[in-house]
């Protein structure tokens, strides 16, 4: 395997791991916006309390994903940035107001209007990142964005706009509202468990619809990605075991295996990433920009090594983070 | 507004926003540990009272870091796709290895903030430890990065782009070692006069207080002794710029004329149209000394550079003025403490004094920023010296000033915002504790 595709292998990864932490994270902003019936306020604060301790370590897979992306693939990088500098732009204004008013309103006035107020700003930008995160990447699949060789943009700037992207964001939505919900019956209890449950599955049956949907449209809108998801060898192996997977999610949450349920919905999610990126191989930017355009390998070699080593620090403190909130002992009730 | 100068300005107000926070997430860490440790150690009920107090304020603050920071790192694609595509096989390993401090940084923040109850003592103190380890970290990182811009290094230039790269040696460019020491000291030297400033205040209305002593005491300590150290490592900086910046060198010092005895101009206002700078003190064969240290060195003046080359030497040597002007009364504050700790074998709380302190609170940032402004505004018209000029580095996107007024109101809400929240923890410090207070 070249250092190239070793590279958009480990950008690939650390995509994954942004949908299967921070999406959950971004998930949780949409159900304390959709928070409903006698127990409400008892959902926003299992989010908050979920998201508390992690969020921000969750958003830095973001940030290495665009690290690794300028630096080993300079050229996409300047296509991305150029002809989707409008969706990103504003997912950037998500981004900030979601972190800004989350943290504001742990430590603002415990006021109910007060709170109320940075409690919409929070969820109001939890549902529009998705949107636009997913949006752009439907359009990178799409092939509407163009750019000349020499990294000009030639689509005029609304030309991420369009209905594949619109449902992929729909579906990205979707997806992360499911997965914090499967996340969220693992970490309730009672009644509460039951509200994330229900959620879970009505989430779930929205995923399916959106997924649907994006499929139907990317076979007029998407034809290369379309040809990626149907046409391989792989794709038929790569579809069945995430329908396993989701069958799994669905039937452990009927049977209230919640933990059970967990793991299917992260894997079925963590395929879904993967099979967008493998239906895009080895496009970066369909159709005119592909892995061809890395970096030198005098600078991937490096790097892959520092990655390397990088992981080794990265994941135990990963994994002492999410043992200390998250693990079986845990319980609730982190206090600041 | 010019799209050129729109994303200048977009740029250059994200950093220099984000630069506040990032100085911060760098030393409050420190002072929160040193908190908790003494707490620790002595069983001091007042310290850990403070551990936790800077805790919150540095969340709040690490929070908006963190989104203001990831703005920047969009921007860098948005506003200067040029740049990266040329700059991005080149400085993209520091950036990576920053990377990889910024989770350290946020995993054990995340630890810190939220385990007191969960973890043990040990563990959480270790914890504050990766934290202020990994923020200084991701600045050494970051920094490296801004050396590169400063001094490329490490390819051969052929018909305009880069070839036999050779990363390492991008990642430490020549005076990668001044700039980062300087970088770093002034962080602590910044935060730590800051937070003095605040609990100076407040010990001014209640001696004594033995939560406001205690902060006083730490946060003086380190932004005390960093102050002492900055005039030495800028000295450092500029001995280096002088050797391998000398446009830059030439306008922070308002020097339009090459010639041996150069003088040391104080304030004025350089005049490119005269090549005067009227309004300064001279001091004959300062620049000279100060340079090369040596009276008869000669200094290449703006004159030894073509005219498109230039900085601008008046914004340039009026934020250096600044920035050494500030610098020079915080390292003189910093040294009277010293002189009045020693001297009393104590805490100095002397009225004056503190009101000193807390007038100085906000020198260390206004030399921060404004020593950004002299290294950012020195290196134009490139933004990688002698390589890439500014104006071919930016964005074909049309339309910025949009995205700058935006941005502009988010930092304008964002900062009143964190002010208020921050006012509003500073206001609750705990009254003294019955059995040290007062009546
Ligand atoms: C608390 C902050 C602070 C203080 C007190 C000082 N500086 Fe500074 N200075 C900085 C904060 C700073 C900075 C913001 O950190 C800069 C911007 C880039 C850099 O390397 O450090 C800087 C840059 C900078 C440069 C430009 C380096 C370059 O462009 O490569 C020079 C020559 C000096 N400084 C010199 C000094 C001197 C002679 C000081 C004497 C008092 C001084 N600084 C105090
Ligand atoms: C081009 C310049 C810069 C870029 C692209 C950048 C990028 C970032 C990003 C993406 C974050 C968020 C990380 C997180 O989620 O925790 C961040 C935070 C941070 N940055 Fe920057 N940064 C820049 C300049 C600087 C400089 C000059 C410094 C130090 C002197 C610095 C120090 C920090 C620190 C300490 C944080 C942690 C957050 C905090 O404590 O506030 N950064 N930066
Ligand atoms: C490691 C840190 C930094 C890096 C890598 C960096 C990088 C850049 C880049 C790429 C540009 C655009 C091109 C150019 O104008 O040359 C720029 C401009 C600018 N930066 Fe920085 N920067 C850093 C830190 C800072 C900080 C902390 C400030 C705070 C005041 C700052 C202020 C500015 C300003 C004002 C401009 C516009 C310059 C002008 O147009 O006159 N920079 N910087």
């Amino acid at each position: 395997m070249s250092p190239a595709t070793l590279l958009a292998g480990v950008i690939l990864a650390a995509l994954v791991f942004y949908a299967l932490f921070a999406g959950a994270d971004f998930g949780g902003g949409i159900w304390d916006l959709l928070a409903t019936g006698p127990r409400r306020q008892a959902q926003r604060e299992l989010v908050e309390r979920a998201i508390g301790p992690i969020w921000e370590a969750n958003h830095v897979w973001l940030i290495l994903v665009v690290v690794l992306l300028f630096t080993g693939f300079p050229a996409a990088f300047a296509a991305v940035t150029t002809t989707l500098f409008v969706p990103l732009t504003a997912l950037l204004l998500g981004i900030v107001l979601r972190g800004a008013a989350f943290t504001f309103r742990t430590y603002d006035e415990p006021r109910d209007a007060v709170q109320a107020r940075w409690g919409l700003l929070f969820s109001g930008s939890s549902v529009i990142a998705p949107l636009l995160l997913g949006a752009s990447v439907g359009a990178l699949a799409s092939g509407r964005l163009r750019v000349a060789p020499d990294g000009t943009p030639l689509s005029p700037p609304g030309a991420w706009l369009g209905a594949f992207p619109a449902a992929v964001g729909i579906f990205a939505s979707a997806l992360f509202a499911f997965l914090a919900a499967v996340y969220l019956t693992v970490e309730a209890r009672g009644a509460l468990q039951e509200d994330f449950r229900r959620r879970a599955l009505l989430s779930g049956a929205a995923v399916f619809v959106a997924a649907a949907a994006a499929a139907l449209l990317s076979w007029s809108d998407a034809p290369l990605v379309f040809h990626g998801l149907t046409g391989r060898p792989w794709s038929l192996p790569l579809h069945a075991a995430t329908a396993a997977a989701a069958l799994t999610a669905f039937g452990a949450l009927w049977v209230r295996r919640f933990r059970l349920a967990r793991l299917a919905a992260a894997a079925q999610v963590a395929l879904i990433v993967l099979g967008w990126g493998a239906s895009q191989y080895p496009y970066l930017v369909v159709p005119d920009v592909t892995l061809a355009a890395a970096a030198p390998r005098a600078t991937l070699v490096p790097l892959l090594w520092a990655l390397a080593a990088g992981a080794l620090t990265l994941f135990p403190s990963l994994w002492l983070l999410f043992r200390v909130f998250k693990g079986r002992r845990a319980g609730p009730g982190a206090r600041l | 507004m010019t799209d050129l100068s729109a994303a200048r300005w977009l740029f250059g107000s994200s950093l220099a926003f984000h630069i506040l926070f990032a100085a911060v997430g760098v030393a409050m860490p420190l002072l929160m540990v040193l908190a908790e440790w003494w707490a620790r150690r002595t069983g001091s009920a007042v310290h850990l009272e403070l551990a936790r107090r800077w805790a919150k304020g540095t969340a709040i603050l690490f929070a908006v870091g963190a989104v203001s920071g990831t703005v920047i790192s969009f921007e860098l694609g948005l506003l200067w796709p040029r740049f990266m595509a040329f700059a991005g096989p080149l400085v993209g390993m520091p950036f990576s290895l920053e990377g990889f401090a910024f989770f350290a940084e946020a995993i054990f923040l995340g630890i810190y903030l939220y385990g007191w109850e969960r973890v043990s003592p040990r563990l959480h103190l270790a914890s504050g430890a990766v934290v202020a380890a990994s923020g200084a970290l991701s600045a050494f990182f970051v920094t490296l990065a801004n050396a590169w811009m400063n001094h490329p290094a490490g390819f051969d230039l052929v018909l305009g782009r880069p070839t036999a790269l050779r990363p390492l040696d991008a990642m430490f460019p020549p005076g990668w070692a001044h700039e980062v020491v300087h970088v770093l000291l002034s962080s602590y030297a910044a935060t730590g006069l800051a937070v003095a400033g605040i609990h100076a205040w407040f010990l001014r209305r209640s001696p004594g207080h033995p939560f406001h002593r205690a902060a006083l005491a730490i946060a003086l300590a380190v932004g005390g002794t960093a102050s002492l150290l900055q005039p030495l490592s800028g000295d450092l900086s500029a001995r280096e710029v002088a050797v391998n910046q000398p446009v830059k060198l030439a306008a922070m010092e308002g020097q339009f004329a090459t010639r041996t005895h150069a003088p040391l101009h104080l304030g004025g206002l350089p005049d490119v149209a005269t090549r005067t700078v009227p309004w300064s003190l001279e001091i004959p064969s300062g620049l000279s000394l100060l340079a090369f240290h040596d009276p008869a060195a000669e200094v290449r003046g703006l004159d030894a550079f073509p005219r498109s080359s230039w900085p601008d030497p008046l914004k340039v040597h009026l934020a250096f003025q600044v920035m050494v002007g500030a610098g020079t009364a915080i390292a003189a504050l910093a040294l009277a403490a010293l002189a009045l700790a020693v001297r009393r074998r104590a805490l100095p709380v002397h009225p004056r004094f503190l009101l000193a302190v807390a007038l100085a609170g906000p020198l260390g940032f206004v030399a921060l920023e404004a020593g950004w402004l002299v290294t950012e505004w020195g290196r134009q018209p490139f933004t990688i010296w002698g390589v890439m000029r500014t104006a071919d580095a930016v964005t074909p996107v049309a339309h910025l000033s949009a995205p700058f007024w935006i941005f502009i109101v988010l930092y304008l809400f964002l900062a009143a915002t964190t002010a208020l929240l921050l006012w509003r923890q500073i206001l609750h410090a705990p009254p003294p504790p019955a059995e040290e207070g007062r009546p």
